[in-house]
């Protein structure tokens, strides 16, 4: 049985970052993923803020497939708010850009290996000691001081060890994207039509990829998910908005819209990314937030290899960094998301004919909520916030 | 008890977040219900985007419609 001081299971952004950051401390890491490649499915509509991104690496040409500008946001009966120079970001290239971040891992000197599909964690005395995984049909065994589980939104690493991650109803989004070629958007613009009408308790988006292609998606909240499929009301808006777009990918998706997991370590285990819920529950971006955790989960694991304690207890500096970086915040923005989620559609087009009144120029994100919203301005600014920074 | 149509699935793992006894197993292009710890809330056939669950109330009705 080979031994590793951290195992990482899975290698989407906060798997590469926290294999990243443990390898660079010095410990003996290795990644395992059960896809065949790094980066792909890409079940993401790539919107990143620049600003979040710097946080970690400096954007590269080739990850960016658009540099976005502006926000339209579109109310149920289609009145349109245009706000510009207010966000920049980008739409990225995921696939490109997932596997540059586990390159940064390998060069740091983790090990990196697909197909490679964990089935259960090793215990000794109640303690997480590495894990059981199929590798091309072969049972394996890895034993480890410390697994970290970045496993994604459908994570079971944590249940194995007893934490509690099973997803609410009310806080995962049930979503559909199309990436699209043929369809006419402004190339530095990203649109999102919110209310029942598009995407009951989520929000519809129009994210653009560059030469006439966009990730076109939407959200349905699980509670209503059940009356209302996200693929049937993908379907429908494309005939009405988009009939002659081609369809170069479809994928499925899951996003939870939670406050962080009540616990996310225990003893030889800390949990990061989508796994442990670290994506911004107002707006459902979750690359920079589980960026952000996997580095601060992988500095962790090199400090405990290096002190050889592997508790739980050692993993609070894990959690405190992580309360501090994003999950204060979010607790924040949750409770703010559910009261948002209580304004009625009319409610909504409302709010958006009054800020049609502000003049373009004072348009700001910020000052148009907190100008016209005058039901609930302090819940529309932050709403305003959380997309200007995605 | 739980059903899965064929061919449908996209492997997102939807299902598996919200599943609250752990009872779907998803590798890169298999999902599997563990009927033995599925309690049949049936969440996980609202949550699927693309309605590849269904919930079939007579184990009977499973056989012929697999048949
Ligand atoms: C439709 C949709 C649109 C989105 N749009 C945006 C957006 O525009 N901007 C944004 O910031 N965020 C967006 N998100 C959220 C974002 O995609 C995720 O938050 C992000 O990918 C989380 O990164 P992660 O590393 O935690 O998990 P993931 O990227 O999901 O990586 C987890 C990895 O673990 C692997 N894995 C799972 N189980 C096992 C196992 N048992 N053994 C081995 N490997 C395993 C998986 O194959 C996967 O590669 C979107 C999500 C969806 C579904
Ligand atoms: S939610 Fe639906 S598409 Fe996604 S894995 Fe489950 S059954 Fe498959
Ligand atoms: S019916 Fe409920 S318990 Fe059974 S697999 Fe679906 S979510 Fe899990």
């Amino acid at each position: 049985m080979t031994e590793f001081d951290v195992v990482v299971v899975g290698g989407g952004p906060a798997g590469s970052m926290a294999a990243w950051y443990a390898a660079k401390g010095g410990a003996r890491t290795i990644i395992l993923e059960k896809d065949r490649d790094i980066g792909y499915p890409v079940r993401c509509g790539e919107a990143v803020s620049d600003a979040g991104l710097r946080q970690f690496v400096e954007p590269e040409p080739n990850w960016i497939a658009a540099t976005i500008s502006k926000i339209r946001m579109v109310s149920p009966n289609g009145t349109v708010i245009d706000t510009a120079g207010q966000a920049l970001g980008y739409v990225l290239h995921r696939r490109i850009f997932d596997y540059d971040i586990a390159n940064k891992a390998a060069q740091a000197g983790a090990q990196i290996l697909t197909k490679a599909y964990v089935t259960g964690l090793r215990f000794d005395d109640g303690r997480v000691t590495g894990v059981e995984y199929d590798y091309l049909g072969e049972k394996r065994t890895l034993s480890a001081k410390i697994v970290i589980g970045a496993d994604g939104v459908e994570s079971r690493v944590g249940r194995w060890a007893g934490l509690r991650t099973a997803l609410k109803l009310r806080d995962t989004e049930s979503c559909v994207q199309f990436s699209v070629a043929n369809v006419d958007v402004d190339p530095e613009r990203i649109d999102f039509y919110v209310g029942h009408t598009y995407a009951p308790g989520g929000y519809l988006w129009v994210f653009p990829k560059g030469n006439g292609k966009a990730n076109i998606g939407l959200g349905v909240v699980g509670t209503e998910a059940k009356h209302y499929k996200a693929i049937d009301l993908l379907n429908r808006f494309m005939a009405k908005e988009f009939p002659n777009a081609s369809t170069l990918t479809m994928i499925c998706g899951g996003v939870p819209v939670a406050k962080t997991v009540k616990k996310y370590t225990a003893d030889g285990i800390m949990l990061t990314g989508d796994a442990a819920r670290m994506v911004n529950p107002m707006t459902g971006g979750g690359i920079i937030s589980g960026m952000h955790g996997g580095k601060l989960a992988g500095m962790t694991a090199a400090e405990a290899v290096e002190a050889g304690d592997y508790t739980e207890k050692f993993f609070d500096r894990y959690v405190k960094r992580w309360n501090k970086a994003g999950g204060d915040d979010h607790a924040r923005l949750y409770r703010i998301a559910d009261a948002v989620d209580s304004l009625s559609d009319s409610d909504l087009d409302d709010i958006a004919a009054k800020l049609t009144k502000v003049p373009q120029e004072k348009r700001s994100l910020l000052k148009i909520f907190s100008t016209a919203a005058k039901k609930r301005p302090g819940i529309l600014i932050d709403v305003a916030k959380a997309f200007a920074g995605f | 008890m739980i059903h899965i149509k064929e061919n449908k699935c996209d492997f997102c793992g939807t299902c598996v977040a919200v599943c609250p006894v752990d009872a779907i197993e998803m590798a890169e292009a298999d999902l599997k219900i563990i009927h033995e710890t599925c309690i049949d809330c049936d969440i996980c056939v609202w949550v699927c985007p693309i309605d590849v669950l269904e919930s079939r109330v007579n184990p009977e009705e499973e056989e012929v419609a697999s048949d």
